[in-house]
């Protein structure tokens, strides 16, 4: 099993390297992910996306595309690359403590 | 009498209809098939196209032929679908009232989608291989073409049979080698996921593939626009990639009239249970193939496996009882390799595609994650039994279910 040591405590990761354990997710492992990303400072503008992550999977099981994001988040494409630069929907995933999306299949 | 209504003719639609056939009671159903096109295309053939391996001829049966007797045939657009009513309204102004009703709409390109894709350079320069015309055009631009940069791309994902980009890189490095110009074509791959493919064992496996064949690999680049007069494909990073024949995966999406009912996600693809096939916000409706919104791939294979899952899901509730049949996400893909080889993978929702031996009664076995003159031959063997089982719905021997016979895990 691969873990990841952040703020102190230990994390296990499922094969993505995603956090495996959803309940093991706040808002300090959410700035941590994102530093490990190369993310160095969460902006609103990255909370907006990752909040609007969390509440489809709630909703859905499964985190949104760009599309959806580009469609329901209120950010655009290009502004989702700048914020979560090459993977957007991976990227933002991984940071909001959710499995990667299924869609990329 | 009840009525089944299945919307679309395509490999999954046609496949049911023949099943279903074979089974309902005719004193007790009537079934009626719409489909607004009147030509079946073998769509797994269309790779073959621009290479010269196959004709069009080799791809195209009307639909008529795989059509049986007592069902009613509607050739009209599908307007819209009103689920709460029970009802399909279509183009040609019929309304078409249902029991049970099977959706099979499938996914087409949607070059629009992606801004300057379908302008000046369609089909001048810029080609796609997901329908007839794409492939013929490209066919007719090859035949003269000296050399240059060859750029294949995909879009978005999810889209139609995901190692078809893949087999078109590497059939297109057997093509210009034969040729005798394969040192004036520089080939890349460009595409939005971190690797080759987008199951991690496999999307290394074949990545070596690419590399051996010299055929460069550009990972994560989402393609935001085609900058037409530089011939540059413009990332939403402000990447740029120059080509001279860019060959592209446009966005996949699921049938307009999906949208038109308010039906579909953001793809027009329907939110579907990825066990049972039922439409997760109808009672009754199901829905197969390219048409929904499951993770697994949409290809032939998966259609296959799907349909004998549907069916007895369909027979049960029918007859009142819970659909038990579960799908496992099964795909079985041949990918050609080029110089007359090809690869097998066999995956599901769990089990990614590992390498071993692929058992098959009679013929078998392939070799997995390899490249084999046998899994070439039975890429070519799969267009026959296409059309004379697949399709008419006869059983295949290969299982609907995925097994872990002779793989290493």
């Amino acid at each position: 099993m691969e873990t990841v040591e952040l703020v102190g405590k230990q994390f296990e990761l499922d094969d993505d390297g995603h956090l495996k354990n959803q309940s093991d997710w706040n808002e300090e492992v959410a700035k941590e992910f994102a530093k490990l990303e190369g993310i160095e400072e969460l902006n609103d503008r990255h909370w907006i996306v990752i909040n609007f992550m969390r509440k489809v999977y709630q909703e859905k099981g499964d985190a949104p595309s760009i599309r959806r994001l580009t469609k329901e988040s209120g950010v655009d494409t290009k502004e989702l690359y700048a914020l979560f630069p090459k993977g957007p929907a991976k990227k933002a995933a991984k940071i909001a403590g959710l499995p990667k999306p299924k869609g990329c299949i | 009498m009840k009525k089944l209504v299945i919307l679309g003719a395509g490999t999954a639609g046609t496949m049911m209809l023949n099943k279903l056939h074979n089974v309902l009671d005719k004193n007790e159903w009537q079934i009626t098939i719409v489909d607004q096109h009147e030509t079946h295309y073998y769509q797994p053939g269309f790779l073959f196209i621009p290479f010269n391996i196959y004709t069009c001829k080799d791809v195209i049966k009307p639909k008529r032929d795989f059509f049986p007797t007592g069902v009613n045939v509607i050739n009209s657009e599908i307007d819209k679908i009103e689920p709460k009513e029970n009802r399909v309204l279509l183009k040609d102004g019929q309304v078409v009232g249902y029991d049970q009703l099977i959706i099979a709409t499938g996914a087409k390109i949607k070059p629009e989608e992606t801004e300057g894709l379908k302008e000046e350079l369609w089909y001048k320069s810029i080609f796609d291989f997901y329908t007839v015309e794409g492939a013929c055009a490209l066919r007719d631009f090859f035949k003269n073409w000296e050399g240059g940069k060859l750029v294949i791309n995909i879009t978005e994902m999810p889209i139609k049979c995901p190692v078809a980009p893949l087999e078109f890189s590497f059939l297109a490095d057997w093509f210009f080698t034969e040729k005798g110009i394969r040192d004036k074509v520089d080939i890349q791959f460009v595409t939005p996921l971190p690797g080759a493919f987008t199951q991690p064992k496999a999307s290394a496996i074949l990545g070596d593939f690419l590399e051996k064949k010299n055929i460069k690999l550009k990972t994560e680049f989402g393609i935001a626009r085609v900058d037409a007069e530089n011939k540059k494909i413009v990332s939403w990073e402000e990447e740029e990639i120059p080509f001279d024949c860019l060959v592209t995966i446009p966005t996949n999406m699921g049938d307009d009239a999906i949208e038109r009912s308010g039906m579909g996600n953001e793809f027009n693809f329907i939110p579907t249970d990825k066990q049972t096939l039922k439409a997760l916000e109808y009672e009754n409706i199901f829905v197969i193939g390219d048409a929904t919104d499951l993770p697994s791939s949409k290809a032939g294979s998966v259609a296959h496996f799907q349909a004998d899952i549907l069916l007895e899901n369909f027979l049960s509730v029918v007859e009142g009882r819970e659909p038990n049949e579960k799908f496992d996400g099964h795909a079985n893909c041949f990918i050609e390799s080029g110089f007359g080889k090809g690869i097998l993978i066999d995956f599901n929702y769990d089990t990614e595609p590992l390498p071993g031996k692929f058992p098959l009664p009679g013929v078998g076995p392939f070799s997995l994650l390899e490249e084999t003159k046998m899994n070439h031959y039975g890429k070519i063997m799969f267009r026959w039994m296409y059309w004379n089982f697949l399709i008419k719905g006869l059983e295949l021997p290969i299982e609907s279910q995925m097994s872990m016979a002779g793989k290493r895990a």
